[in-house]
């Protein structure tokens, strides 16, 4: 594996010079490698959507240096635009930000900027529509007469339109129903196996950053907490319930059987959840 | 980027200017601009002066927040000083090239001209700094309730003030989010020609429209609910009153202005 992102003692602060200045980010470094699936968690305000909004380029640093493949972003500005093609930010809510007359032109537009031919920004709309589920026949109304879900769905295709070698996602089923949650999750993992892509999703749902991520970055109080594998953070419970954080629902049952003096490691996922369970039965039986 | 505008924003304070009554604070600024567009002469202006930094000084607001606000009409106070410089009458001459003829009178007269447009906006910003924009309008309306009189919807109008102050920041906020995810999918405001750049303005006037129509929707439907029916019979939670503080102030405008009127009707 390769670094392809590395975050080196990020700072940001906002309104410098006024009653309302806030340092958002304080000495963040983290490095990302190739094909990572990184979940970010923290409560509102930790800094989470700060930190994102460098990675590609949109916030500049107050001090420190976001470098893609080695090189600073900032370094000139060729290279910071062509930053926000490479890594693809979907927003909070990105239904909120389609604009154009039909679905495929709201698509399109992501591509179009990169200066592509016309043979190459449909052969992308429509993979990128296939990737979301939006059908050919959807692609010709107008967005505004989609379903919230839907419209959320072709929001996330205009940037992977662009075909990212990052595709980073905050907080992409905020708002959703359970089933339209499950779509969109599935959508970027189809994205990510397709293209081989780096994600890196802001969550509040402790079960899917369990279920999906490789890695968690917890960042608390414009810093950065704990960077580990999700198994290693949740083992730390009681710092992330301080934090204001939650834990899997899984882990929690686990916690709650070993206090009752149950023999069981914690676990953070369904899957390791029905194995520690039949392995429990099981040695029961040989008992 | 948007965040940096300070045109009718709010520091929060506990300072004597914060602390007084807001009506009060309106009428001392139409006090205070009565007296300094009364103002003719050096002693006058003086008093306006020191009126003014006094007030900036009691109400703890940072030099540096007050010249910002001066800095987008910056353009304006130089070319109506340059304007009085050259245009104004005079018989004292200081230097005359090429036809152009700079005098004394010319001289004091654009200082006077400069000087006042600074004033008139340090001192209205000044209201603004201190006083909330909820404040300012529950004052407003107290002040026009006379006109109620003559049937005009002055609760009306100043509840329709209020909600366009709150939701100028909320909207500038929104537009820095429009613009930034516009901007991630590799929108370019900053070249290409005038008519590039207004069409590129179309992907954030789009949403922004549609989300300002959505909020004043949810916003007219949630009012609806707390059975809000305009200003018949409304009572408030936070009932204005004078104080001493604000009697004091009273007292001082009155002598600001008895001061500067005495000087002007003998001719100083």
């Amino acid at each position: 594996m390769s670094t392809i992102l590395e975050v080196r003692n990020l700072t940001h602060t906002y309104s410098t010079g006024t009653p309302f200045e806030h340092k958002a980010l304080d000495q963040v470094s983290f490095c990302v490698e190739r094909g990572e699936f990184i979940g970010i968690i923290g409560h509102t305000g930790s800094g989470k959507s700060t930190l994102i909004q460098h990675l590609n380029g949109l916030l500049r640093p107050t001090d420190g240096a976001v470098l893609l493949d080695g090189k600073d972003i900032w370094s000139d500005k060729q290279f910071t635009r062509q930053a926000r093609f490479r890594v693809g930010l979907v927003f909070q809510y990105p239904e909120y930000q389609l604009f154009e007359e039909s679905v495929y032109k709201d698509i399109a537009f992501g591509p179009k900027n990169m200066g592509l031919d016309k043979a190459e920004i449909d052969r992308r709309v429509r993979e990128a529509a296939g990737f979301v589920g939006i059908t050919e026949e959807q692609l010709e109304v107008s967005p505004f007469d989609l379903s919230g879900g839907q419209k959320r769905r072709v929001a996330i295709a205009g940037v992977i339109a662009m075909e990212p070698e990052v595709l980073i996602l905050d907080e992409p089923t905020a708002g959703l129903d359970p089933a339209s949650r499950q779509d969109i999750l599935d959508n970027i993992q189809r994205y990510r196996r397709a293209k081989n892509a780096t994600i890196i999703m802001v969550s509040h749902s402790m079960n899917d950053v369990a279920r999906l991520t490789e890695r968690l970055l917890v960042m608390n109080g414009s810093h950065l907490a704990m960077d580990a594998a999700p198994t290693e953070v949740f083992a730390r419970a009681q710092e992330l319930l301080d934090m204001g954080l939650d834990i899997p629902d899984v882990t929690q049952v686990f916690l709650r059987l070993q206090q009752m003096g149950l023999d069981v490691q914690p676990v953070y996922t369904i899957e390791q959840a029905v194995h520690t369970l039949q392995k429990l039965k099981e040695g029961n039986a040989h008992a | 980027m948007l965040k940096d505008i300070t045109l009718g924003q709010y520091f929060p304070g506990t300072s004597l200017v914060h602390r007084m009554d807001p009506r009060t604070k309106l009428l001392m600024v139409v006090v205070y601009i009565v007296a300094l567009f009364s103002a003719g002469n050096w002693i006058s202006y003086g008093l306006v002066f020191l009126f003014l930094a006094f007030s900036i000084k009691i109400s703890k607001i940072s030099l540096k927040a007050i010249t910002r606000g001066l800095k987008p009409v910056l353009f304006i106070v130089i070319f109506t000083g340059v304007l009085n410089l050259f245009f104004t009458e005079g018989t004292h001459v200081i230097f005359s090239v090429f036809g152009i003829t700079i005098t004394w009178e010319a001289l004091e007269r654009a200082f006077f001209m400069i000087s006042r447009i600074m004033m008139l906006i340090t001192g209205t910003f000044l209201l603004t700094y201190t006083t909330s924009p909820i404040a300012l309008t529950d004052g407003l309306e107290s002040l026009l309730n006379p006109l109620k009189k003559l049937h005009l919807p002055v609760h009306e109008l100043s509840m329709m003030m209020c909600i366009a102050l709150r939701f100028i920041p909320t909207l500038i906020e929104e537009t820095d989010k429009i613009i930034s995810a516009q901007k991630a999918r590799g929108a370019d405001f900053e070249t290409g020609s005038l008519m590039q750049r207004a069409k590129a303005l179309v992907p954030i006037l789009g949403p922004l429209f549609i989300s300002a129509f959505r909020r004043a929707d949810e916003l007219a439907i949630a009012m609806e609910c707390r059975c809000y029916q305009g200003g018949e019979g409304r009572t408030k939670m936070k009932l204005l009153r004078y104080h001493r503080l604000d009697l004091i102030t009273f007292g001082v405008g009155a002598a600001l202005l008895a001061v500067v009127f005495t000087l002007r009707a003998f001719g100083m």
